[in-house]
């Protein structure tokens, strides 16, 4: 089993005309994703790949698809027009891909979304997959995942997948790996997910990887020392960054003390979170976590 | 994106919010004439991307036109080195002439996002001309913060509640609150990612004046803002870094000899740290990016060995939109039109990562390749040795 998405998921991808959007929706298919539909305006009435029928309108998806995530995969200038689309549409879950959406259009779509059932996963991450039910909603390589009882909620991409190979090399299987995003203002966070995989009955443990910037370790840190039983692992990257510059992220920028790893680790380990030594020992610290 | 203090001022001013009067120079001669035009008592202040410029020189007071023109040849043309610039100091081509204010208090005032509370915050305090970092820390208690609902906006009551927590005298709570109102309306019409005036002096003849300003910009929302993009002064950033926005590349300059490239900031900022823990240090961050092409890995590539620094290199790509023969034949090609003989460690997984491998063995380049990151930082410090 898995959290937020499984075999009854019916997936619908915003901009799947795209270069990006095309290329991934493929791959999805192909790990046995449920791909109902397709929307980019203009296209409706197209058929993607001879495949999925593509619509002008997520709204026009859904009543006749009855699709029930949504993948983003639009340009930057029309990303948060996306997920407010797809908010509006009655969507439940949407992740969002795209990088590079102005800090102040998230800030006005979180207000929004807060005030809405819709849960938005990023933007700017790699998305959700549960290997238990071949469901891939994002851009991770999906050959690199093992069904399994291990949850991994992550900050970064690549990263992430560096994490999830680790553990699969050392035969430890996932639930569900969620890249939260790299940006400052997103959606779900490392606390909505923790809660999540804790009342998930097919997960028994969680990887959490944060990085510098913020303070969402600090957060999670907290709700794990009341609310989390199950043995979490923690990472934070980020040791080495200079402070005022961004990282990459734009949420990877050291402003104030709590945004140093140090402190999110040692935040992290004051919770109980097993820290992972270094980058290369995630893995090898949840086997020894899961005794 | 940052700019200057006269570029930020010019925009507040545009906005409203009083700022002294001024003028840029570039060459000594136009500061003598700009400082004559004012009367000859000025402010002249050294433009650079930095704090901390009073500590280190950058700002002098003058009372002729002649000692203005001194003291701007004393800069002009210099690097200012403080606190927040680094031992390379910072280029100084314009200096800012201001009418000194007579300053009876001085307060703070910013705008910046919160990400915790998901909204855009005004941040003031009593504590002005102090570095408010250093007022978070010792006495958080004289912050005020109005948390800024981003559909409805900053509202009237809460530029009060601000002017009124920060007891100004009565005649001046109605021009505080406009001059928040008019800050909060720089920050989001702009897309600032910071607006900040520090100080806001109230002048011995009772007004409010900016007398220092800081505007950095949201990066990702620079492309609907042509205006604020022309501000940009390149000469201010490391040059390697704006040749790596120029392809795409997400590059930061370190002090250590260890370049590395990898794609994904997470993954990149884990190897950072792998190599610090082998007690070496990177001379880099460096993210290729998601999507990148072979010929965007071979300017990275080059990027990274034109670092006169780097004495080794340290790749690590996981493959999955980037494959690793990709990334591979991209490091080939950079490596046949250059003469650097550095060691590099090359770590490759996921996809294609076999193929992107033997075209690496193949291409005596002398790369060692390794298996994992812990392998990768032990393999980085043994070049040390050996070079």
């Amino acid at each position: 089993m898995s959290i937020l998405v499984n075999e009854n998921t019916r997936l619908l991808v915003q901009g799947i005309t795209g270069r990006e959007g095309s290329f991934h929706a493929l791959r999805c298919l192909e790990y046995g994703t449920n791909l109902v539909a397709g929307v980019t305006p203009g296209r409706g009435g197209t058929v993607w790949e001879e495949k999925v029928p593509v619509f002008n309108t997520v709204k026009q998806a859904v009543s006749e698809t009855d699709a029930n995530v949504a993948l983003i995969f639009v340009p930057a200038a029309f990303a948060a027009d996306a997920i407010l689309e797809s908010t509006d549409a009655g969507i439940p879950l949407i992740a969002c891909i795209t990088e590079g959406i102005p800090v102040m259009e998230m800030v006005r779509v979180a207000k929004y979304l807060k005030n809405n059932p819709t849960r938005l996963i990023g933007p700017n991450c790699p998305g959700l997959i549960s290997p238990g039910s071949n469901c891939k909603i994002g851009i991770m390589p999906g050959n690199i995942h093992t069904p399994g009882r291990v949850g991994v909620i992550s900050r970064s991409g690549t990263l992430t997948y560096e994490a999830v190979n680790q553990l699969t090399a050392l035969g430890i299987g996932q639930s569900t790996c969620v890249g939260i995003g790299g940006d400052p203002i997103g959606g779900t966070s490392f606390v909505d997910l923790l809660q999540l995989f804790q009342d998930d009955p097919e997960t028994d443990a969680v990887v959490l990887i944060g990085e510098i910037g913020g303070t969402k370790e600090q957060e999670a840190a907290e709700y794990i020392r009341a609310h989390v039983t199950k043995p979490v692992v923690g990472l934070v990257v980020g040791i080495t960054a200079p402070a005022g510059r961004r990282m990459g992220h734009a949420g990877a920028i050291i402003t104030g003390s709590a945004a140093r790893a140090d402190e999110k680790v040692k935040a992290l380990r004051e919770a109980g979170v097993h820290i992972a030594p270094s980058p290369a020992d995630i893995g090898i610290t949840m086997k020894q976590a899961l005794g | 994106m940052k700019v200057h203090e006269y570029q930020a001022k010019a925009i507040l001013s545009a906005f409203g919010i009083p700022v002294p009067r001024s003028g840029v120079a570039a060459t000594p001669e136009e500061a003598r004439r700009i400082a004559q035009d004012m009367g000859g008592n000025v402010v002249v202040k050294a433009q650079i991307h930095a704090g901390g410029r009073g500590m280190a020189g950058g700002v002098k007071a003058v009372s002729s036109p002649q000692e203005a023109e001194t003291v701007a040849k004393g800069l002009l043309g210099q690097r200012l080195i403080t606190h927040q610039t680094g031992p390379e100091g910072a280029p100084v081509n314009r200096v800012l002439l201001e009418e000194p204010a007579q300053i009876a208090k001085e307060y703070y005032l910013a705008v910046i996002i919160d990400s915790g509370a998901r909204c855009p915050v005004i941040m003031a305090s009593e504590a002005g001309g102090m570095e408010i970092e250093e007022v978070a820390a010792t006495a958080p208690e004289k912050i005020l913060r109005a948390n800024v609902d981003p559909i409805i906006g900053l509202q009237p009551f809460q530029c009060r509640n601000l002017a009124y927590g920060l007891n100004l005298p009565a005649d001046l709570i109605r021009p505080a609150a406009a001059l928040i109102a008019n800050l909060y309306k720089v920050f989001e019409d702009k897309d600032c990612s910071l607006a900040e005036i520090n100080p806001l002096a109230i002048t011995s003849d009772g007004q409010l004046m900016a007398l220092d300003a800081k505007l950095n910009f949201d990066d990702d929302a620079l492309s609907r803002h042509p205006d604020i993009q022309e501000l940009r002064d390149t000469g201010q950033e490391d040059p390697l870094e704006v040749e790596a926005s120029e392809f795409g590349i997400s590059y930061v300059k370190l002090d250590g000899d260890v370049g590395c490239m990898v794609n994904g900031a997470g993954l990149a900022m884990a190897t950072m740290d792998s190599i610090s823990m082998a007690d070496a240090m990177p001379a880099n961050f460096l993210d290729v990016g998601g999507g990148a092409t072979e010929e965007q890995v071979a300017q990275a590539f080059k990027l990274l060995i034109s670092d006169p620094q780097v004495k080794r290199i340290l790749v690590n790509v996981f493959g999955g939109i980037l494959r690793c023969d990709v990334a591979a034949r991209g490091i080939v090609a950079a490596s046949q039109e250059t003469e650097a003989k550095v060691p590099i460690v090359v770590r490759m997984l996921g996809t294609n990562a076999d193929e992107g491998k033997d075209i690496l063995a193949k291409s005596g380049l002398g790369v060692i390749l390794v298996n994992d990151l812990n392998e990768a930082a032990l393999m980085i410090k043994q070049a040390a040795s050996a070079s």
